[in-house]
């Protein structure tokens, strides 16, 4: 590994959302509210979904993570904000297996979640990435069985 | 030569180094596994709390044992099964006066430190009853405080914990109070995995012993990096791992009083452990085979003794000045790292040879990332003892440990490190 593994791994894209992520605010109405915990480090996300019928109207993430969860997270708030809860969850779908060396289906727009794709050349911090993302997974079940998220692993 | 003579010997001091002798270098490369680089860099290996390097000579013992007399321990009358039970006694013995134990048959082979600390929980449970307490301390690493967790989930005993001080030292002002007629065992670390703090635990072990207390210490951080020894430490039970000590993995160790070890009940049954077994019932081996049911590790056991030898050679006083003087060095100098908060005491004389710190602008798991990139070998998590990163408030800090190999340069490697890395996200 060298610098160019590190550029890869924090992209310029990745450092501002690091900097500036999207979706800490509060939002109007929490529909729907599930935590994800990272075990191995201690980080914890909590991920609230505003929800009109089926569509995710307004995201919030809190918590403090590292450059990798934090930029996730936000990525996470900007793309599955207008969409679908089983759009988000199909997304999520895809990122973890995109993490897991599989390529995206070429017509799904990812948006800036492309450039977390360096992350996998550091297999330990695969689950710094994941974290809003299977906690946004636990958050859709949560919706569909009507209650709220309860705090799930990345293990 | 007689029996005087080797009394006379064993007694007589070590020769010391002068000031400007530096032995260290030569000791640095006993460790094969020092001399590879990362990332294209020297490895600067300050990693050592988690486990230490192996050096030359375990590494040959762990592989002679399997070249020339791989054999199960205890039960084989032939040549290669005496040799491995020669061996694998040796190293019980070995681990015994590293600690000063009782002797030989006060020290129980386990699998790790984590082991023998559960060892103990289970093997008291019996003499235990609900409302009875148990006194630990908040800066205890999971594996001093889950056992005790379970133990009062399934007997209703109290657990009851030390507080710490802002600067990372145990809060004995209400020691007297929190020992109450009701604790039954105490238990703490020796030296702080997080906080480097090396705990007064004669001091501690004395007041609970005036109520009556079986008391019980987590050496896994003290033993090979500074002398430790349980007379003076005052303590009923004390548990350590062979590879924070320089030995192989897999191997640990509990060493403790003798009537402790006949009133504990054996966790695991099995082969060796045994006395008599009838179809419906069995009796017990006397310790410390009545707690090493099963086939033991040999090989590690077998090379275990080459890293107390190292430890006799270099000197505990020397390795432990060594630590000190380079915990100094690497407090002075991330000091001098604006924003950067360092755990612990700040005298390096309170302290084991590690440093954990946290920059508030960069998370501790970028920071090891980063690190790493350099060369740097870190920790960056909770280290195990969440409860003290909830006191300390915060998720994770990050960590660099010593040994013997560690050197003023591996702490400057260190230091850059951080700029690096300090300057790479905010440039």
């Amino acid at each position: 590994m060298s610098m160019d593994a590190l550029d890869q791994l924090y992209r310029e894209v990745i450092l501002d959302h690091h900097r500036h992520p999207r979706g800490r605010h509060d939002i109007d109405r929490v529909d729907v509210e599930a935590s994800g915990l990272n075990p191995s480090c201690g980080d914890e996300v909590t991920l609230q979904l505003q929800v009109e019928g089926d569509r995710i109207t307004d995201v919030a993430v809190i918590g403090r993570g590292c450059a990798v969860s934090t930029a996730s997270g936000s990525i996470l708030a900007e793309l599955v904000k207008g969409h679908t809860i089983e759009d988000a969850r199909r997304i999520a779908e895809i990122f973890k297996r995109m993490m897991h060396g599989e390529d995206p289906p070429a017509e799904t727009d990812l948006g800036d979640l492309e450039a977390l794709t360096g992350v996998r050349q550091f297999p330990v911090r695969i689950k710094c990435a994941l974290l809003p993302w299977v906690t946004l997974l636990d958050a859709a079940v949560a919706r569909a069985e009507g209650r709220t998220g309860k705090t799930i692993t990345t293990e | 030569m007689s029996r005087g003579d080797v009394e006379k010997q064993r007694k007589a001091p070590k020769p010391q180094p002068s000031a400007t002798e530096d032995r260290w270098p030569e000791v640095s490369r006993r460790f094969p596994a020092l001399q590879r680089s990362v990332n294209a860099h020297r490895l600067v290996y300050l990693d050592t709390a988690a486990t230490a390097q192996k050096p030359d000579g375990v590494i040959a013992a762990q592989q002679e044992y399997y070249r020339s007399f791989n054999a199960n321990v205890h039960r084989g009358i032939h040549t290669l099964a005496e040799e491995a039970t020669a061996a694998y006694e040796h190293c019980r013995a070995r681990a015994a006066q590293l600690v000063a134990a009782p002797s030989p048959s006060s020290l129980v082979i386990t699998r790790n430190a984590t082991a023998s600390l559960n060892m103990v929980a289970r093997g008291l449970e019996h003499t235990l009853h609900e409302g009875d307490e148990v006194l630990l301390t908040e800066m205890e690493h999971h594996a001093n405080l889950v056992p005790w967790i379970m133990l009062a989930q399934r007997t209703g005993i109290v657990l009851r914990h030390i507080p710490i001080t802002d600067d990372g030292k145990l809060d004995l002002s209400k020691l007297d109070e929190l020992l109450t007629a009701r604790t039954r065992i105490v238990s703490l670390m020796h030296v702080s995995n997080v906080l480097g703090t090396i705990n007064p635990v004669a001091e501690v072990a004395e007041a609970a012993h005036a109520r009556g207390a079986t008391v019980v210490v987590d050496a896994a951080q003290s033993v090979g990096h500074l002398p430790v020894d349980m007379v003076e430490l005052g303590v009923d039970a004390l548990a350590y791992s062979a590879h924070k000590c320089y030995g192989p993995m897999g191997l640990g160790f509990l060493a403790a009083k003798p009537e402790l070890l006949d009133l504990m009940e054996p966790m695991e049954g099995g082969g060796e452990m045994i006395n008599e077994v009838f179809l419906d019932r069995a009796t017990w081996a006397e310790p410390p085979l009545k707690f090493e049911a099963g086939t033991p590790n040999v090989a590690s056991a077998a090379a275990f003794p080459a890293a107390v030898d190292m430890l006799e050679e270099i000197g505990l006083e020397a390795v432990r000045r060594h630590e000190e003087e380079l915990a100094g060095y690497a407090l002075e100098r991330l000091s001098s790292l604006p924003g950067l908060v360092i755990y612990g005491p700040t005298d390096p004389a309170e302290r084991g040879g590690l440093v954990s710190f946290h920059d508030p602008e960069v998370h501790p798991h970028d920071m090891a990332t980063l690190l790493d990139q350099a060369g740097v070998a870190v920790r960056a998590g909770h280290h195990c003892a969440q409860p003290l990163h909830r006191r300390l408030g915060v998720v994770a800090t990050t960590r660099a440990s010593l040994g013997v190999y560690s050197s003023k340069s591996d702490v400057d490697a260190l230091y850059e490190g951080i700029r690096f890395a300090r300057r790479y996200f905010n440039p």
